[in-house]
Order: C-alpha cells, then structure tokens, then sequence
C-alpha cells in the first residue's frame, strides 16, 4: 500500500502523554496535540521548558520516561499507527526510519569506542553494510557531516572531539540508517554562535541532500526563522498556535507567542526588554482554562473557565485562543480577512 | 575622568592538566587583557567558550587570583590588598552567576542566603538585618513572605532574583554578571534583564556583563569588548561595533548572529584561526579599539 505522494509522513492526532502526580491523578505533559510533516518539510516545535515539546519526540519513538505513559491518541508514520506496533516494531522503527539528534552530544556518544566504530555498528545493526564496508559507510557519513579528515577522525574518541565535531558525529549516526524524518530537540543550543551556524547549515544541506523531513524543536525563535516551514508553538503541554514561518513571524496571533517574539532582545529600541509577566506553569499546577490565561494581559471573560479550541485565523494558521474564536471548536473554521 | 574599575595587563595562567597525558606546564586562559570601565556603564564581555571571559570576570574580583597585571577599583589597588583588606572591598564588588539551581545552597532558607553577607560584614542588629531582607526581597521583586523557603521551591528566574538580592545586599557599586540570564527561558530572561537594569538606575550600579548572547548584549551594554583566545581584540560602544567590526574574528561571530527574519540565509563571513595573531589593541577610530 503506497500512500499518496502529499500524504504527510508523520501525522499526530490528538496525542496525549500524561505523567502520575503521586495523589493518583495524572497531569498531561502533552495534551492534546495534533500535527502533520510533509516530505521534505521541516517543522520547528517551539516552546519554553516545560513546554512539552522534548516530551513530544519521545512520545513519537515511544521513548517517553516512566512513570509516564502514552495515554491516547495516534502517531502515524506513512499511515501506520506507531502505537499499534510491538517493541521489535517500534525498534526498526527507531534510527531506520527516524533519526535523532539530542542537545548534548556527549551524553548520547559512547565514551569508550571510537566514532566510527558507533557508526558502523549502526549501519550493521539496521542491517545496511557490514564489516569493512560498514566501516566505509561511516567515513562516508562523516564526510557528509563535514568532519575535517573523515578517515582520521573515525578513529578518534568521542573526548577527543570539539563539541561541534560531535554534534556532527550525533548528526551522521542520525543519518546513518538513511531516515525519512530527524528528530533534533535543541541541536545546536550547548554550541557556540559560529559552530552553531555551521550546524545549522550543514543541517540545511542534509535536509536537501537526502530529501529528509526535519522536527526542529527548539527554544530559538532565531533559529525556527533561518530553518522551519512551519512552526507550531508549544504552551504547557498544548500548541497554541501554528503557522507557516513567514506568517508566524509577520503576524503572531497568540498572545503568548507574540509576547515571545517581543521579548527576544533586538525586537524593539532598548534597553529594556518587553517581558512576559510571571512564569511557566508547573506539570499538575495548570489553570482550568487557557493555561496561559495567567500571564496573558488579553485575557476575558472565558479565558479562565475552559482551555480555548483551535480556530483557524486563516487557512493554514491554526491557534488556541478565545480572541479568535477557540470556543466553538465544531463550528466550521471561519474565514480570515482575505 | 577616572575610571570606576581600570584592569592592566591582566594574565591568568592554570596548570595544565591534560589528562593522562599532562606534562605540567601551563595554559594561558586570559593574556595581557586592558580595559577600563566608567561609573554607571554597562561593559559588555563577549566570546565563546573558553575564551577567557569568565576567568577575566573572575580574576576582577580575585575569585581567582591573576597571575599579573593591574587592577585599580577607585582608589584600590585591588591586587595588593590582604585578605581582610579584600573582605572590606567585597561590600562594593559582587557577582551574579549563570546558574541559579547550583550558586545557592540548597539547604539555607531564602531569607538566610540573602542575609549571610550582612553577617559576614557585621552589618546591623538581628532585626535591622530581618528588615533589610524583606526589603531586599521587594526590590528583586520576590514576596518577603517566600524568605522562608528553600531554593528548590523557586523557579529559575526567582532563583537569579534571589541571587541578586544577595549581590546587592551590601549596596555594591559594582557587580560582575556572569552570564545571568542564559540558564533562563526567554520569557523570564527579559524580566531579570529588566530588573538589572531598574537596579542599575536606582541603586547607581555599574556592571561587567559577561554574555555570549550577542543580541542581549547590543541590547543592553553601552560599550562591548570582544574576547578571543585570553585576548580581546576589540572594544567599542555598542553601536558601533555591531555597526561598523573592525577586527576579522567580531566581524565573524556577529555574521553567525540569526537573524529574526524568516529564510534570510545568513551572509556568513568565515574566520581562519590560523590567522590569529596576539596584536594589542590601537585605537583606529575615537573610542574605538581593535587587535589589528
């Protein structure tokens, strides 16, 4: 069964992730989220700690931590619902058809065998090369990934790299199974301004390279800008709102991730920065509304009675907030001013 | 004028200690490093890791002894004070640091950790101190009522506000920030920015901003130096150096700065290490210096 070329590749629907409290209720660390990828598409999920999004991509592998849990909801890759799939499944899942990148490369390496030797064993495990060739395979990829003198470094211990070569090193193992999605939670953010720069382009190149689909998730809106198609913003759990990028930036309907936009310093004469007021809500402490009704100065009436549904601003710009209509979430979507 | 704090020919040597393989030795991490600061500025220190900012910072204060150079604060030769003479100075030179979950002890009260230098510097009754604190608390923006808490019950951003509370306790007139707010969420990274800069008017205070975020730091910082390698290699005003680099190394780290305007592919301009020489700075323009 081949699906549709304009199928997404990864469709979540109405995914929910939800943590035990300790006094036997549940709090949803994910709540309710719905997003699609395309072919070729990168998405940047962008929010602040707590936010969710790091728990939404390990949702998506179903690596999420216990005692936390999938509690609904469907995760469809090309059509197939990875929640329906046992361990072995989710497995070939796992590397063979996404990849991953985490923020702190030296967590995810293995001390104590060479790059190469982690890479060739990936590509081995997932059955694509073996022995010598597996080998080659990894001088390959870290050619790919831009390693100065792939042939040396393959033999180099993951201490004996720069944090940026290892960041590259983490990026070939991603790619080594030859995904359809990468999965990067916050890619570049323990990396300096030019190394990360590079990174980022280099992802750029990849993406185009191998026709990879991207879930960018990060905290920098910079970042989102010089990378995404579309953005989607988390808030305590939920997406707030979802655009393509250049309506996003241009025209930020929520309340929140305008106040994000204004406050990264530079978007306005300073210096004092425009601030959110308050914090992000703690996991299991949401206000029984809109969870960022607290710290919102547009907040009415019905802001703090029921979270707000999604409403379409305009096709393709989705968000969650009663100034747009949230509250009649079977109602068809309105139009936006054309 | 005389400036507030003057530092000459800073050097701060570490043994080297590579590993298995140390062959003793030392590693130069701050190298014949000048600059001056005015009362009321806010001097920015930017590089990237390991570039010798954070020691510069450091060796200021003499957290970290400096091996040489001169540091004159006022009319302290800061270098040549003894130990007591240093205890005294510390009331008018303070420090915050990047991360609030691990600069507070984890197990004294709120309350106490912003009152421990009024202790150590005998200044008032019990009672004098209490209020101080819960005056303290307010000025940082923090409930009086929260002094009884641990630091773990606070967030991020009111951790960096307890640890301001502590830093001007003593009524400095100056204070290091060391990365203060990039441990922070963006939301509340703009409110404790805004607070060191609602402190700097009222309580007249002058800092040394250490940050790598160069956004923040042409936001905020009225001149800026440019660490790299233990060497600075360029001063200005703000405005000017992110309007007009003069040294190769500025003009690339402020080419990787993303912009905020989606799919502009940034024009990057690469740097070639190889390149780097230790020049001292030259002034090639009024009040601004460069390494060339």
């Amino acid at each position: 069964m081949t699906p549709p070329p304009d199928a997404p590749l990864l469709r979540l629907d109405r995914l929910r992730t939800v943590f035990p409290l300790g006094d036997g209720r549940e709090a949803a660390a994910v709540d309710d989220v719905s997003l699609t990828i395309r072919r070729g598409e990168t998405l940047g999920l962008v929010g602040e700690s707590g936010s969710g999004k790091s728990m939404t991509a390990l949702s998506i592998i179903r690596l999420v931590p216990a005692p936390g849990r999938i509690a609904s909801g469907r995760i469809e890759l090309d059509g197939r619902n990875l929640l329906d799939l046992d361990d072995r499944g989710i497995r070939a899942v796992r590397g063979r058809r996404i990849g991953f990148v985490f923020q702190e490369p030296a967590a995810a390496l293995n001390p104590v065998f060479t790059v190469g030797s982690q890479i060739a064993e990936t590509v081995a495990a997932h059955g694509l090369a073996r022995g010598a060739s597996a080998r080659v395979r990894a001088i390959d990829l870290l050619e790919a990934v831009r390693v100065p003198d792939p042939a040396r470094r393959a033999r180099a211990y993951p201490h004996q790299l720069s944090g940026g070569l290892k960041q590259r090193v983490m990026i070939a193992l991603a790619l080594a199974a030859e995904p359809d999605l990468v999965i990067a939670d916050e890619p570049t953010t323990a990396l300096d301004a030019t190394v990360q720069a590079e990174v980022l382009d280099l992802l750029r190149d990849l993406r185009a390279k191998f026709h990879l689909s991207l879930l960018l998730i990060t905290h920098d809106l910079g970042i989102v800008a010089a990378m995404a198609d579309r953005v989607a913003v988390m808030y305590a759990g939920r997406i707030v709102e979802e655009a393509t990028v250049d309506r996003l930036f241009a025209a930020p309907a929520h309340p929140y991730t305008r106040g994000l936009l204004a406050c990264i310093p530079g978007a306005r004469p300073g210096p004092r920065l425009a601030a959110i007021p308050g914090v992000v809500p703690a996991l299991g402490h949401l206000a029984p509304g809109c969870a960022f009704a607290p710290r919102c100065d547009r907040r009415f009436e019905p802001c703090e009675r029921l979270p707000p549904a999604s409403a379409s601003v305009e096709p393709g710009h989705e968000t969650r907030c009663y100034l747009y209509g949230g509250a009649t979430p079977f109602a068809p979507p309105s139009r936006g001013p054309s | 004028m005389t400036p507030l704090l003057d530092v000459r020919h800073l050097v701060k040597d570490f043994p080297a200690s590579a590993g298995l393989f140390g062959r003793g030795g030392t590693v130069r991490a701050v190298d014949d490093v000048s600059f001056a600061i005015e009362a009321g500025e806010t001097f920015g220190l930017v590089g990237e890791s390991g570039s010798g900012k954070t020691t510069t910072g450091r060796c200021v204060l003499r957290l970290v002894e400096p091996t040489s150079g001169e540091i004159r604060f006022k009319d302290l030769d800061v270098r040549a004070l003894s130990a007591r003479e240093l205890r005294r100075a510390r009331r008018q030179l303070q420090i915050v640091f990047q991360d609030p979950y691990s600069a507070l002890n984890p197990r004294m009260r709120a309350g106490d950790i912003v009152e421990e230098p009024l202790i150590i510097h005998r200044m008032g009754s019990r009672d004098e101190r209490r209020t101080r604190v819960a005056e303290l608390f307010t000025l940082v923006g923090l409930d009086p009522e929260d002094a009884r808490k641990l630091p773990r019950e606070f967030s991020g951003g009111q951790r960096q506000r307890i640890g301001l509370a502590r830093a001007i306790a003593l009524n400095p007139s100056f204070v290091v920030c060391d990365e203060p707010v990039s441990a922070l969420d963006v939301s509340v990274q703009a409110q404790v920015v805004n607070l060191l800069l609602d402190l700097q008017q009222r309580l007249g205070l002058t800092y040394l901003f250490i940050a790598h975020d160069l956004r923040l730091v042409r936001q905020v910082c009225t001149r800026v130096a440019v660490m790299y390698r233990g060497r600075l290699v360029e001063i200005a005003t703000a405005e000017r150096l992110f309007s007009g680099p003069a040294h190769p190394y500025t003009k690339a780290l402020l080419s990787a700065m993303p912009t905020l305007q989606p799919g502009q592919k940034l024009e990057r301009i690469p740097y070639d290490a190889s390149t780097f020489q230790p020049l001292p700075l030259r002034e090639i323009e009024s009040g601004h210096y460069a390494a060339l």
